[in-house]
């Protein structure tokens, strides 16, 4: 199987690898990331993974991530798991964690809102029951984590 | 409690603090004095009923207002920020109370200011101190707040009223029936909440013949602004409407409340039977923000 993944994906020397996101997010990653810059990328969707059924894998060659990115990707994937590859060698890695309180990551919904009025950050509380929700601090709207735009 | 901006911020045992301190200010037991006190009332939206209740309270305790009402002629419209407004004001008074029709206006402002804020408003969010209001005429005509049966009937989805009374009640076994017009139901988020705290509601369409079980009966005005098609609300506006002849059957504790000003959603002959309430319920309101003030300013 991982001769399998090998072949799928390759290897890279430097860089973070981005394993577990959920399928078909590994576009919105990307998005996110702002990738469409000088960074060699692999992409791996819809692989086989015992963890989470089905998974996006994402490669990024001489790249480590801001807190304020790892904070954004768990919003939209919060299974993933990050890997930092030093030559070759898994240097360290770590499950994401969705954390209670996000600040500035993501926009409001909703047009009243004081977060799309005035020129402040949003503030959202996480709630994990059945589905992933975000509570706005401010307007105390609720939405699926999924129906929201998130920014870095 | 430092400002009173949502009711999902107070636990029942504040809620009972607070309508204990408005019983004991009714009966003249507490007389808090608020002399050489200022409240900046900061209206963003207009509003009489509200603003002239938090005048009285503030007044008959011996304290002084200052009084802003709408946007005209305010740095607001020379580019001034919201944030910059508010700690100016901030500057001159003890307390602000402020509505706006900007959702999360109030909580922002508690996090600019260092003087308490009351929230008397913010969109189609939340009216925390209609909401203790009406708990406290609740407590008052029932004797209790607890396992009561709620009828919420008329303009469910936008009313801010009914959203925080909703939430409050559910923290002491409420039971709910929401009576409305499908799309002015109560919004899914509300019911959403509901569910996960087990509270037991159910949605219908008309009022007469449903009432019968209930201790509470709380209404509200369908505006016919809501309606694309004229048409739609002179259908429906008919069975929204309490009148004398369908109180036959209803409980002898039975009270009908409404947060004023009434249209014609409540006929004239309710008024002087025993189960209307809404006037006592305007009177208690000054008493309650009498109770808000004085806790957040520390004066009981």
């Amino acid at each position: 199987m991982d001769q399998m993944k090998t072949i799928k994906v390759n290897a890279i020397k430097n860089g973070t690898v981005i394993d577990h996101i959920t399928a078909g997010k590994v576009l919105k990653v990307i998005e996110i990331l702002n990738l469409a810059d000088d960074s060699s990328v692999m992409i791996g969707m819809n692989l086989n993974s015992k963890k989470i059924g089905k998974k996006d894998i994402l490669k990024i060659e001489n790249r480590e991530l801001s807190k304020n990115e790892v904070n954004s990707i768990a919003l939209i994937a919060p299974k993933a798991t990050l890997i930092i590859i030093k030559d070759f060698e898994v240097d360290s890695k770590a499950s994401l964690e969705l954390q209670e309180h996000i600040e500035e990551h993501i926009i409001c919904p909703n047009p009243q809102c004081i977060t799309n009025l005035e020129s402040i950050n949003s503030k959202f509380r996480i709630i994990q029951n059945t589905d992933v929700t975000a509570r706005c601090v401010y307007c105390e709207k609720k939405y699926l984590l999924d129906d929201l735009k998130i920014k870095i | 409690m430092k400002n009173l901006i949502s009711m999902r911020d107070l636990k029942p045992e504040e809620i009972y603090h607070l309508l204990s301190v408005t019983e004991k200010i009714e009966k003249g037991e507490i007389i808090p004095d608020m002399q050489r006190k200022l409240a900046a009332l900061l209206f963003f939206e207009p509003s009489t009923r509200t603003m002239f209740s938090f005048d009285t309270a503030m007044k008959r305790m011996n304290g002084d207002t200052i009084i802003m009402s709408g946007t005209k002629n305010t740095s607001a419209k020379k580019g001034e920020s919201f944030a910059d407004t508010l700690q100016t004001i901030a500057q001159y008074s003890d307390i602000i109370i402020m509505r706006s029709p900007t959702e999360g206006a109030a909580r922002f402002a508690s996090e600019v200011v260092e003087i308490p804020i009351v929230n008397a408003g913010d969109g189609a969010n939340q009216h925390p101190t209609q909401a203790l209001l009406d708990l406290y005429s609740i407590l008052k005509t029932q004797g209790t707040l607890k396992n009561l049966k709620i009828g919420l009937a008329g303009d469910l989805r936008f009313g801010r009223t009914i959203h925080s009374l909703t939430q409050a009640m559910s923290l002491f076994g409420a039971e709910f029936k929401f009576i409305s017009p499908s799309f002015l139901q109560m919004p899914d988020y509300i019911k959403d909440d509901l569910t996960l705290q087990n509270v037991k509601f159910d949605e219908i369409r008309e009022m007469n013949g449903n009432i019968s079980d209930l201790d509470i009966l709380y209404v509200t005005r369908i505006q016919k602004e809501r309606f694309a098609d004229p048409e739609d609300y002179e259908k429906v506006k008919g069975s929204y409407v309490l009148n004398r002849d369908m109180l036959s059957h209803v409980k002898d504790n039975f009270k009908v409340l409404h947060p004023l000003p009434r249209v014609d959603e409540i006929n004239t002959d309710v008024d002087n039977t025993k189960y209307a309430y809404y006037f006592s319920q305007a009177k208690n309101g000054v008493y309650t923000r009498q109770a808000i003030i004085s806790i957040l300013l520390g004066e009981v």
